[in-house]
Order: structure tokens, then sequence, then C-alpha cells
């Protein structure tokens, strides 16, 4: 049998009919061996690459270049600020929002001693109180709010638009580096986000849900509301913002998601 | 082989080349052209030089065959983490009002496959692997368009009729098997509507993945719920593919799944000299002088 086999691979060997089945189906069924062997080796191989350290983690290495490389891919194609997320009449916004989420919500926050701590470039720290935010220009907006789990919901949001914030405090400066940083007060839970998507026209400093001032649980008395991203990156409860040229820590970055996710 | 391949083409049928002088028929010539479906042309490379009662006529391109199982794991792997996606958020079911028939999916499965709390794991394969299920497909249809393959694929007046004998047929309610062609209705209708399947895929994921800066082709699907059903309901669509094109290829025989890999059917020359009669009562044979440049006899026997 060997000998018949080994047979058929000589070079200058003429072949039967029979032969040549032979010979072709066991070279055909290597090489697909050799692609699942292969296969399965490149699953091994990603899966045993060491975890990404830094601003993000969680995630092998390899993976991670693939994610910021579709981050790259799709800023570039399918970004615009004129892309808006389509909104809705207030009237169709849901009464009961999903609560999901506490992450930097302790139950140890003293509304009245609450202010924004916006850290300049120059490192100099504004710090603002709730009226001073009331006073500017006020956008309301009602979106389908999508939550990275894969669930959305149509809420009605207010509040001021980050851009119109960054006008009136004259951060020209702040306003073209690359990314925004922002962490509850107790700096337990903080996301990075890349200042295009920052800058939207649809991205505000929210005060108000479904007209009302925040509840609690929403994340009062000021939060982030960025329609061209998932939930995660709507920060509740904002205690600090600050700016950057590279990534700020992100708390799900660190977990294995996107960086960017946006959407 | 591309004076074949032309001939084949310019009668609209088939020819066929006789891949080896049968045994005990030594008066027929080395080479012959007969009427044959013309998915059956031989290579020259594959003309073997010894007769023989059994014959080597081509089915699946290379290509066709790389792009078919790339496509096995990428698809796989695209299903598993689009499973762990869909743990985060399982809300799908089919039923009648408060009655639940199948709920996507059961606790008992999740744990089965150990799927749960895995969804950032998930998103990053899905868009890593995404890239290679487009690729794939997109290089599929691009081939068969350009080989001319998509004349086989494609259904045609007769196939749903014909894939209507042929369901009668595989469920044992008609006995006469319906003709069988490189793909009989049946299937041109199945490889067709897989592929309308994947273009769906990839424009509903895209609708899910970007629904702001893509957020017209949301709007085509009815917005991102309905985006999120359509994806889902497709992969089912891949699943129940999967389970039946297995069953069908068991049953077709070690013959059809060889194809796949090595590219070639194996047929008997009686067989084949039996279907050969049988057409030539409508078609005469044509003769073909081999090309220049083709290799003949004498290139096989340098010595004679």
């Amino acid at each position: 049998m060997a000998n018949f086999i080994s047979n058929l691979f000589r070079s200058n060997k003429k072949l039967t009919v029979d032969e040549f089945i032979v010979k072709k189906t066991i070279t055909s069924f290597f090489f697909l061996f050799l692609f699942f062997a292969g296969c399965v080796w490149a699953w091994k191989w990603i899966k045993a690459q060491p975890r990404d350290k830094g601003i993000t983690g969680g995630v092998q290495q390899p993976i991670r270049n693939v994610l910021n490389a579709n981050e790259k891919i799709f800023r570039t194609v399918t970004y615009s600020k004129n892309h808006l997320t389509k909104t809705y009449p207030f009237s169709a916004a849901v009464k009961n929002v999903r609560f999901n989420g506490n992450l930097g919500l302790g139950n140890d926050f003293d509304p009245a001693t609450w202010s924004l701590h916006v850290v300049k470039k120059n490192g100099d720290t504004l710090s603002l109180k709730l009226d001073d935010l009331k006073k500017l220009p006020k956008t309301e907006i009602c979106f389908n709010f999508k939550c990275i789990e894969g669930w959305n919901q149509i809420t009605w949001w207010s509040g001021v638009k980050f851009s119109d914030f960054m006008k009136a405090y004259g951060l020209n400066e702040e306003a073209t580096m690359k990314y925004i940083g922002l962490s509850t007060p107790d700096e337990k839970y903080y996301v990075g986000i890349d200042m295009p998507s920052a800058l939207h026209p649809q991205t505000i400093l929210c005060y108000e849900l479904n007209g009302k001032p925040l509840p609690m649980k929403e994340g009062y008395p000021l939060r982030l509301i960025i329609p061209v991203k998932y939930g995660i990156k709507h920060l509740k409860r904002i205690g600090i913002l600050y700016f950057d040229n590279n990534r700020p820590p992100d708390y799900w970055a660190e977990r294995g998601y996107d960086y960017y996710s946006g959407l | 082989m591309r004076t074949y391949d032309r001939i084949a083409i310019k009668r609209l049928f088939i020819n066929f080349v006789c891949a080896g002088q049968p045994a005990g028929v030594p008066s027929l010539p080395t080479r012959q052209v007969f009427w044959m479906p013309a998915f059956l042309v031989v290579t020259s490379q594959h003309i073997p030089t010894y007769p023989s009662m059994k014959k080597i006529v081509n089915k699946h391109p290379l290509a066709i065959r790389w792009f078919h199982w790339i496509n096995f794991p990428v698809l796989g792997v695209m299903i598993w983490t689009g499973l762990l996606i869909y743990w985060a958020n399982d809300v799908y079911k089919i039923g009648f009002g408060d009655k639940t028939l199948i709920k996507f999916f059961p606790q008992s499965f999740y744990q089965a496959f150990h799927i749960s709390y895995r969804l950032a794991e998930g998103m990053a394969y899905h868009f890593i692997f995404m890239w290679l299920f487009f690729l794939n497909g997109i290089l599929y249809v691009l081939y068969t368009i350009f080989s001319g393959e998509w004349k086989y694929l494609l259904p045609n007046k007769s196939s749903w009729r014909e894939a209507w004998l042929v369901l009668l047929h595989d469920l044992h309610i008609r006995k006469a098997k319906p003709q069988q062609g490189k793909y009989n209705g049946a299937q041109r209708i199945a490889y067709t509507a897989i592929i309308i399947m994947g273009i769906g895929s990839v424009l509903t994921g895209l609708a899910i993945y970007k629904p702001v800066q893509l957020g017209w082709m949301t709007a085509i699907f009815g917005g991102y719920k309905m985006s999120r059903i359509i994806h889902f309901v497709l992969t089912i669509g891949y699943v129940l593919f999967f389970v039946i094109h297995v069953i069908q290829v068991i049953i077709a025989g070690w013959n059809n799944f060889r194809a796949m890999v090595t590219g070639f059917e194996v047929m008997r020359v009686k067989d084949e000299l039996v279907q050969v009669e049988a057409s030539s009562a409508i078609l005469p044979p044509v003769e073909v002088t081999p090309a220049e440049g083709m290799k003949t006899e004498s290139d096989d026997n340098p010595e004679t």
C-alpha cells in the first residue's frame, strides 16, 4: 500500500485514471487538512497573544490593533459631523427610562458640594455650578439611545450642547486637542472620547430627562449624552472634564471593549 | 482546453472529452467528443495516458473550492461571536401572545457552550472576522460573474418547478429522480439565496454597526430594531442551511463531496456511454481538432 502511494508521487510516473484519482484525492484532502490545521493554529495563536496594556486592555494585542484600524477606517470613510442621529417628537420618549449601571454613582455623593471641574490645557481649573451651565442656550434631543448590550430606547434629554459650552468658556485651544476625558466625582467611572465626536452637534452636557432635572440614578446633576456613541460613553454624574492629545483612560476599553465605540 | 470551452459555450450545451480509452473498446479513438453537459469538460492535463473504466470530470474550479472552505470557518466564527453578542440582550422568541414556543436561547444552551458574559470578546472577534466574511463573499461573487459560473448557479425558468420535484423526491413522495445538471433547481435556488442572505447580513450588520453614520441604511431595513431582527433571522437561516446542506451532502455521497475538495467527479465509462447514446439521439457528435499548443499523444510519450 505504502509502495503504491509513494509510486504515485514519482514525478515521471504516467498515471492510470485510477491512480490519478487516488493521487489527486490524497493531495487535495491533505491541503484541506492543512488549511483547517492552519485555522486552528491561528485561533490558538490569537488566544495566546499577550493582552494589550495601558489605556485599553482585556483583549489580545492583535485584536486591539484591528479594532483601532476599524476606528480609523470608519472615522475616515463614514464619520461626518453632518450625519445626525434620527430624532423623534418628545411624545415618543419612554416614561420609564431603563437604568443600567451605577458605576461611579456612590451613595456618599453630596449634590451641594458638586461642581464641574474643567481642567484647561494650561493646567488651570474652572469650577462650574449647574446654574452656570443653565445660563447657556438649552439644547433638547429625543433620540434612540443605544446600549452596547443591544437594547435601545427612545429617550428625551436636555442640556447644553458641548460645542456651545466650549465656545462660551473660550476653550478654543482645547477644542483642537484630540480627546476629552470625563470622570465621575469619585473617579470610579471614566471615559475618553475623540474630539470630533465630542463636538458633534448632538452631543450635550445634559441636566434634564423628560423635561425634569436628572434623577440621581441617571447621573444628577450633569451627565453626557452623545448619540454618536454607545451608552457606555454617556458618562453619568460628570465630576471632571479634561483634554488630552492621547487617549484618556476608559473604564470599558480597559475591559476589552472598543475604545472608539462609535455609532 | 480553451477550444473545448469555447465550443461548449457556443453550442450552449455541452460536450465531453473522452478521458481515456475504455478497456475492451480499442477501436474508439483516444480523443472523441460526445454531447454532455458543458461542465463535464476535462482539462487536458487530466487526461491520463492509460485506458480505464472511469472518467474524471471537472466540477468545481479551484477558486470556488477555496471560497467554500474559507467561508466555513469564517462564518462559523461570525455565528459563534454573534451568539456571544446576542446573549447580552437575548430578547427574541417565537410564540403567540403570552405563550412562548421557542426562546432564543434557553439558559441551558448558554451554559452548555459557555456563552455568558463574553460580550466584549464577541464584539472584538465579530468586527475582525467581518472583514474576512465580506472579502471572501465579494471575491466569490466577482469570480462567479467573471468565470461564467453564475450560469450554473442562478435559478432559471425551470428551476422552481425542478426544485419542487427535487423536494418531492427527497421527501420520498415522488420516485423519479429529477434531472441533475451541475446543480439542480433546488440547489440553484439555495446557492443563490445564500448569497443574497450574505449580502443581507453585511448590510444589516452595517446598519447596526453604524446606525448614525449609515442612518439611511438603517432606515432602509426599517430602523435599528428591525435591522437587528433581520440580522438575527439571517443567522438562524445559515444554521438551517448548514444542517440541510450537510444532510444533502451525506445523501449525495462521497463522489459529490470529494468534488468540493479535489474538483472532479469520477464517472463510470459505461454509464457515460449510455448517456451519450441517449443524448446523441437529439444532437449529433461534433469533431474537435486539438488547438495549437495542446498536449497531444506524442507529447505524453516523448520516446515514441
